[in-house]
């Protein structure tokens, strides 16, 4: 057809489709009512703080918990139901290793010590003094999409399987202003990042990551952090992997050497095949995935369809995302918004016309230092079938000729 | 600058005459969004001096409390405080502590404390920080060290009797110690 770009009925993006369009929709109008009844009588009255509409029905995934209770466990972003890049506050992915604190900001207090010159104390009040930043990033568990990297395909939602995803507006202090109050000395090459947390979640930080673009994060999309983000204060280190963010942070150890702590040792490395792991592997690679048509959907009418997705990159700003229909044989290059923004998710979009063919749906992002995301089997190929860290292969979705979406492995 | 002494800045600016500091502000508005620049870098030096007494133990030994403790000790310990979540061996399935030792670079690699861990500081570090769930940072730092011990000598690195302290933790030698490659140094 000549208004297609790619196999699997990907069409250009703009201008050929006004016929078409206009026969499809045509059929699909609801019948409406002179009035419904929301025209005839007032609403409700506003309120102190804002929920959605009913009929939006967002909710985060649970996946799993510690034997003990479901406060040493995750849940995920409901990426199929969102759109624009921005997360909810309400809806951001979780994961603690032991609950949620309920910490009072007037007892908490930040401190730096170790090799500085002074070690120094900070109380939430004293942070809010400090020039602040405001930056869009995206936050990542570093085992996100784990369930790809097993053998058989789980039948799951986006956000089940792809949802320890989010991005938000992040303000804060930027950190380097507080270590060089405190005098970092020049033998100094790691900072000890330390939660007030019953876990104490503890990662060690390159001082050249540290005295870059690391956030003393105090507010979330431009209210104060979440208790489940590390109210009152969060490490934020944009691009790395999720859990070096450390929140309720109240230490900040400066030494020569990382602490070697179970996280960074035990959990959060990569296991190569013959045996070796690879250890702070910090950067999260470049990534993308469709979030609609995608797992768990089913498309109710033929016709057109906006494919839509996210991309992002631990390295910088993504420049290119192409989608293919039909299963990785031709590939299109999709509309991107917010380009200019690093280590933020993009949005991309594409139409798509579906008369019933069963395909298979695909993202691939390239970011502005040129990586690629890899195929799947590229992916698992980097590290020991025991290793399921950093996994960023290519996300596929079949539509059957049913119209169901359903995540396989192709 | 004070929010006060800027506040008196700016009413001089306005007095000093309204055309000159309308433009003055236009293009410093430019200049910053031109350079992408943060609105200001006022930085009041609110930190306290404090002295530290407590912090993350390091792979050298550094941070470790003072204290000691044996693997037949630790067995007391870990009976009654671990054994309910890591099984009595230390085998339970999620939880293992225990075994694994030559699985890294198989199919089915088991990692454990005793095959992947590569620093025991690292051991008694979680345990001191984390552990027993739900009752974090109740342990002494004796029963810490004794079962810290009692998880080696389960995997065949210490003998029951050994004793280890705050001096000696950093040297136990643990079978995976070279199995890392650092990403960043």
């Amino acid at each position: 057809m000549p208004d297609q770009i790619a196999g699997g009925g990907l069409l250009h993006r703009r201008g050929l489709l006004k016929a078409t369009a206009a026969g499809v929709a045509g059929g699909f109008l609801l019948p409406a009512k002179a009035t419904e009844d929301w025209m005839t009588h007032s609403g409700e009255a506003q309120n102190g703080y804002g929920s959605p509409s009913r009929f939006a029905n967002l909710q985060r995934e649970q996946l799993g918990g510690h034997p003990f209770g479901a406060e040493a466990g995750s849940s995920s972003t409901p990426l199929q139901d969102l759109n624009g890049s921005i997360t909810p506050n309400s809806l951001h992915f979780e994961r603690h290793h032991s609950g949620i604190p309920d910490i009072d900001p007037d007892k908490h207090r930040l401190t730096i010590f170790g090799e500085v010159e002074q070690n120094l104390q900070f109380s939430y009040e004293d942070l809010m003094a400090y020039p602040k930043e405001s930056h869009i990033y995206f936050l990542e568990c570093s085992g996100n999409s784990f369930r790809n990297a097993l053998p058989t395909a789980s039948d799951q939602t986006a956000g089940s399987l792809n949802g320890l995803l989010s991005c938000a507006e992040w303000t804060g202090v930027p950190l380097h202003y507080l270590l060089d109050e405190a005098g970092v000395n020049k033998k100094a090459r790691w900072i000890i990042a330390e939660g007030a947390d019953a876990s104490g979640m503890s990662r060690s930080v390159p001082i050249d990551m540290a005295l870059d673009n690391v956030l003393v994060a105090l507010y979330q999309n431009g209210e104060p952090l979440r208790p489940a983000q590390g109210y009152p204060m969060r490490l934020f280190v944009p691009g790395s992997e999720g859990n070096i963010s450390v929140k309720w942070l109240h230490r900040l150890k400066v030494q020569q050497t990382p602490a070697y702590t179970k996280d960074e040792t035990s959990k959060y490395t990569d296991l190569l095949k013959d045996g070796t792991a690879e250890m702070f592997s910090l950067k999260m690679e470049v990534k993308s995935l469709i979030t609609s048509p995608s797992g768990k959907m089913n498309l109710q009418r033929k016709g057109v369809y906006e494919i839509s997705g996210l991309a992002w990159s631990g390295e910088g700003a993504i420049r290119k995302v192409e989608v293919s229909a039909d299963g990785g044989r031709t590939w299109a290059e999709a509309a991107l918004q917010n380009t200019s923004r690093p280590l933020a998710l993009t949005r991309f979009r594409i139409p798509w016309r579906w008369v019933g063919q069963n395909v298979v749906l695909q993202s691939r992002a390239i970011d502005d230092r040129g990586n690629v995301q890899p195929s799947r089997a590229s992916a698992l190929a980097r590290y020991s079938s025991g290793s399921f860290y950093h996994y960023n292969g290519i996300q596929s979705w079949q539509v059957s000729a049913e119209g169901v979406v359903k995540n396989v492995f192709a | 600058m004070s929010l006060l002494k800027r506040n008196v800045l700016v009413l001089t600016l306005f007095l000093a005459g309204g055309l000159t500091c309308t433009s003055v502000a236009k293009s410093e508005l430019a200049n910053a969004e031109a350079a992408n620049l943060p609105g200001h870098d006022i930085k009041p030096a609110m930190g306290k001096p404090v002295a530290v007494t407590a912090g993350t133990i390091s792979a050298d030994g550094s941070g470790l409390p003072q204290g000691s403790g044996t693997a037949g000790a630790g067995k007391t310990v870990y009976e009654s405080r671990c054994a309910a979540c890591h099984g009595i061996d230390g085998l339970q399935p999620g939880n293992q502590l225990v075994g694994g030792i030559g699985s890294l670079a198989t199919n089915r690699p088991v990692k454990t404390v005793g095959s992947f861990w590569p620093y025991a500081t690292t051991l008694f570090d979680y345990i001191a920080r984390a552990m027993p769930y739900n009752e974090q940072k109740s342990l002494s730092a004796d029963d810490t060290y004794a079962v810290t011990a009692y998880v080696l000598m389960l995997n065949g690195i210490l003998d029951d009797e050994a004793v280890l302290n705050e001096k000696n933790l950093h040297t136990v030698s643990m079978p995976n110690r070279s199995g890392f490659v650092e990403l960043v140094h």
